[in-house]
């Protein structure tokens, strides 16, 4: 066989060498990463499973030391949390996702505003519960359930602002026009028609926005605190889930940490649950069959 | 509104298909409209309200910024750059300097984007390119489920889950292999830097990917065809069909991730061990800039003390800033051409 | 009962394109004038600044006056005020995709603030007998969505919807150029219905279709300047059986018989 085929046969096992590996090599990161989500899940479903009694939703926390107790001042508070977020974050999110879509749209603002919203999503949470503890906290002398829902709700606005924008882009725009030449005013137009052909898309953004914020601690560490016992006011400090979990996991207790896997698993399947029916509504494609 | 029944009742309930029948009650919805008045008021209120929700985002981070700068002037104007390279932390005897906290998350978030950034690649490349339709949707789906799973349920799992299996079985191993590099050595406790940058790793995974694989998406059918029709195999197809179409967005990508691993708190400070050391050896406690503050802002009691706290935050807000911006530009730049959404 | 449009002087631009040219043309009260010409000549844009819903594109801009029976709907009213005078139907159909059959014809009134729900089941009744479509959707007036229904019916609804505000003129934009030819038939037939109590504006692409709906017609053109300028103008308007049959411009000739180049 002449020497210059040579190169060529062994480039070509060289090719296929490297096509097989590279493959491999996908298929393993996939498990890698598929794996300890697995683990998370397992364990946590196993342990949060095993520690879930109805004293869990009905009972305060019991001081160290006494076993039982639960949590349902902190599933209240962070309900209430929540509500209060949802009230300031979905608002305005949908608002300055209306001013993108229906307002700005191809203006300098615009874009700098939907690039802003898009850097204020990577600020650290921690850094936003700072900038309220000097809002908030530090003129009313003490922490409170409204800084932590203001905390929150600012959070959710970014993200709102952005999922409502590209859901309302998605409206074709012959439905603007046909509301346009009923001499529709505007305003209407844009809430009945625009707004409302897009709502399952914009009820998603929201659920996201709320499932992020509803796992967050830290912008709570320094707004609402957490509170031992029960509260429902909203100038008092409140506990909220995430923030229990926080404290019964880096306590030294077993009965905590116990209470801290059941709590971990209530927090997650809310969570997983409205993930997951998101899912559903956006794979449905309710907002195709009108493209 | 107020509006006349019998004004627009039509004379007779039965209604032939005349003209002359249908009259009455068309001119008087013509009356009602014409009554209605343009809505230029409303209309301008209802653009002005829009407009301010867009701009309450200037709002927000204008805010973030002024209450930071406001809450770290103390320190600023007392150690101004120096603050940033002191390596000792020392509250009681009134020593601030935060270099053990930049260290803790520079190196963290390195250790995360090292073990992340491969895995978030192959994961990305085998669902877009190679994954059986069947799998397509549990698997993205369950990646998904990833970036939802709260930070303090990571922190949970890596206190109880990780960081005894680090210690038991991974760092022994660790300190066998690598131990001359000096960056694994005993003491053997799990948590430490390297937990807090494995934890950190599974955290900013599904970012990495799912942009990654917007990324690739967004090449051109056409880029892909061509590199084929030159008889290429799969992987070189993908290696220069599409990731290197893509790769301005990949790194916009990992940057994003990186941003993310930055400003991570709660799942850091329950593994990375808190203390405000400078070592090179990894297994040994480390501390960074969001746990810090997550762990001692609300016990800081002289203003110096906050001040300095404060001064962290704001460090922290300006580098997740330029980050995150650096990275929405670069993907910006790749998933601009794709294919509109709207119609 | 419908009312006679008087154009004077009219100029319409996008951006630096001077789509139309100084266009005067009075359309006659209850009848339907056909808009034809080929395409890019500005016929669509004519009927868009009948009301005003030309200059919703940012770039865009008019000059002249359009007089809508007696009143000049670029100087006395607001463009909502116009579009509530004047139905207008798409060259797509276009019912909103969330509503049902008996909202979608309803929403011009209720969108307006209207509550009256005698009146409305009345109006509603009344406009999709009038759009020839009551037979066929009276049993699920309120449990189909106007997006389920077919193309033609669609374009049926839309025609309802714009005739439940009780118009004075209704405007249609090459309303059958998305429809197979039997929902065209039954367009065209309704449109035959409708003119003698509404004053019909119709832009087509299909001659045969002016012919066989139109009382008038006007033949719009597209003229070429030096330096690669277009615009399109006014050629001839006159009854639609003139156009057809003895054009007095060459242009419209060369057109109406197929020449057009």
């Amino acid at each position: 066989m002449p020497s210059r085929y040579q190169p060529s046969a062994l480039h070509r096992f060289r090719r296929i060498a490297a096509n097989q590996l590279a493959s491999a090599l996908a298929i393993a990161s996939t498990v890698i990463v598929v794996a300890p989500l697995v683990a998370i899940f397992a364990y946590l479903l196993f342990k949060g499973a095993s520690s879930l009694n109805l004293a869990f939703f009905t009972q305060t926390p019991k001081p160290v030391g006494e076993p039982g107790g639960g949590m349902a001042n902190a599933i209240v508070g962070s309900g209430i949390l929540l509500a209060l977020a949802s009230a300031i974050g979905v608002p305005i999110g949908i608002g300055g996702g209306i001013y993108l879509a229906e307002f700005g749209r191809g203006t300098r603002l615009a874009n700098f505003i939907r690039f802003t919203a898009d850097v204020l999503n990577g600020v650290p949470s921690i850094v936003m519960g700072i900038a309220i503890y000097a809002l908030v906290v530090l003129p009313q002398k003490h922490f409170s359930a409204f800084a932590g829902g203001v905390a929150l709700g600012i959070m959710m606005v970014p993200t709102i602002t952005r999922t409502t924008e590209e859901m309302l882009l998605m409206v074709p725009h012959s439905v603007r026009e046909a509301a346009l030449g009923l001499g529709v005013p505007n305003w209407r137009s844009v809430l009945s028609i625009t707004l409302k052909t897009a709502s399952p898309g914009v009820i998603t953004g929201c659920m996201l926005a709320f499932a992020r914020v509803a796992g967050e601690t830290a912008p709570l560490l320094f707004t609402a605190l957490g509170n031992e016992f029960w509260s429902t006011s909203l100038g008092e400090p409140i506990a909220a889930l995430p923030l229990q979990i926080y404290v019964y996991a880096i306590s030294p207790y077993n009965e905590w940490h116990r209470l801290a896997w059941a709590g971990a698993l209530v927090l997650i399947l809310l969570i997983v649950l409205s993930v997951a029916l998101v899912r559903y509504v956006t794979t449905r494609g309710v907002l195709k069959g009108t493209a | 509104m107020a509006f006349n029944l019998e004004e627009v009742r039509p004379s007779r309930p039965s209604l032939p298909p005349t003209a002359e029948a249908d009259a009455p009650a068309q001119s008087a919805i013509r009356a009602y409209l014409l009554s209605r008045g343009n809505s230029a008021v409303s209309d301008a209120a209802f653009r002005w309200l829009m407009l301010l929700s867009g701009l309450s985002i200037f709002a927000i981070i204008g805010i973030i910024a002024g209450e930071l700068i406001a809450g770290s002037r103390l320190t600023l104007a007392k150690f101004g750059l120096h603050f940033f390279f002191g390596t000792a932390w020392d509250p009681v005897s009134g020593h601030y300097g935060a270099l053990p906290f930049i260290y803790g998350t520079l190196v963290s978030s390195l250790i995360a984007l090292i073990i992340a950034v491969p895995l978030s690649i192959g994961l990305a490349i085998f669902l877009t390119e190679m994954c059986p339709k069947p799998l397509r949707g549990p698997l993205s789906f369950l990646t998904e489920l990833l970036a939802a799973i709260p930070s303090v349920v990571y922190g949970l799992w890596a206190i109880f889950v990780l960081a005894p299996i680090l210690r038991d079985h991974v760092n022994p191993v660790l300190i066998h292999l690598l131990g001359w590099t000096g960056l694994f050595a005993k003491p053997n406790f799990g948590i430490g830097m390297l937990a807090a940058g494995v934890i950190l790793a599974i955290m900013i995974l599904p970012i990495i990917s799912s942009l990654t694989r917007e990324v690739m998406i967004s090449v051109p059918r056409s880029q892909r065809e061509a590199v084929l029709a030159l008889g290429a195999t799969r992987w070189e197809m993908i290696r220069m069909g599409v990731l290197r179409n893509a790769r301005i967005g990949i790194v916009g990508a990992i940057i994003l991730g990186l941003g993310r691993a930055l400003g991570e708190t709660m799942a850091v400070t329950m593994v990375i061990g808190n203390r405000p050391d400078i070592v090179k050896n990894l297994l040994s406690p480390a501390y960074s800039m969001a746990s810090v503050l997550a762990n001692e802002f609300t016990e800081a009691a002289d203003s110096t003390y906050l001040s300095a706290l404060v001064e962290i935050g704001l460090a922290l807000f300006i580098i997740t800033i330029l980050v995150n911006a650096l990275a929405r530009l670069l993907v910006w730049a790749v998933t601009r051409g794709a294919p509109a959404r709207a119609s | 009962m419908g009312v006679g449009i008087q154009v004077e002087h009219l100029n319409a631009w996008y951006g630096a394109n001077h789509t139309l040219m100084d266009i005067t043309l009075h359309i006659p009260a209850n009848e339907a004038t056909a808009l034809i010409g080929p395409s890019g000549c500005g016929k669509s844009t004519f009927v868009r600044c009948i009301n005003r819903m030309h200059e919703t594109n940012p770039i865009a801009r008019v000059t002249g006056t359009v007089r809508i029976g007696e009143l000049d709907i670029y100087a006395d009213v607001s463009p909502v005020e116009v579009r509530r005078r004047i139905g207008m139907v798409f060259q797509r159909p276009n019912p909103f995709p969330t509503m049902s059959i008996y909202d979608n014809v309803a929403s011009g009134l209720r969108l307006n603030g209207f509550r009256n729900r005698r009146v409305l089941d009345e109006v509603v009744e009344r406009s999709l007998i009038q759009a020839a479509l009551w037979d066929e959707v009276k049993d699920d007036l309120k449990k189909k969505s106007g997006a389920s229904l077919s193309g033609g019916q669609q374009q049926r609804l839309c025609i309802a919807r714009a005739l439940a505000v009780d118009p004075e003129v209704l405007l249609m934009d090459e309303p059958a150029s998305a429809l197979d030819p039997i929902a065209t038939g039954a367009i065209e037939d309704l449109i035959h219905s409708l003119k003698g109590r509404f004053t019909i504006v119709i832009v087509t692409h299909n001659m045969q279709q002016a012919a066989r709906v139109a009382d008038m017609t006007a033949f719009f053109s597209i003229s070429k300047g030096g330096e690669g300028e277009r615009w399109g103008e006014l050629v001839e308007y006159t009854t639609t059986e003139t156009i057809f049959t003895n054009p007095a411009d060459k242009r419209t000739e060369d057109y109406v018989t197929g020449r057009f180049g």
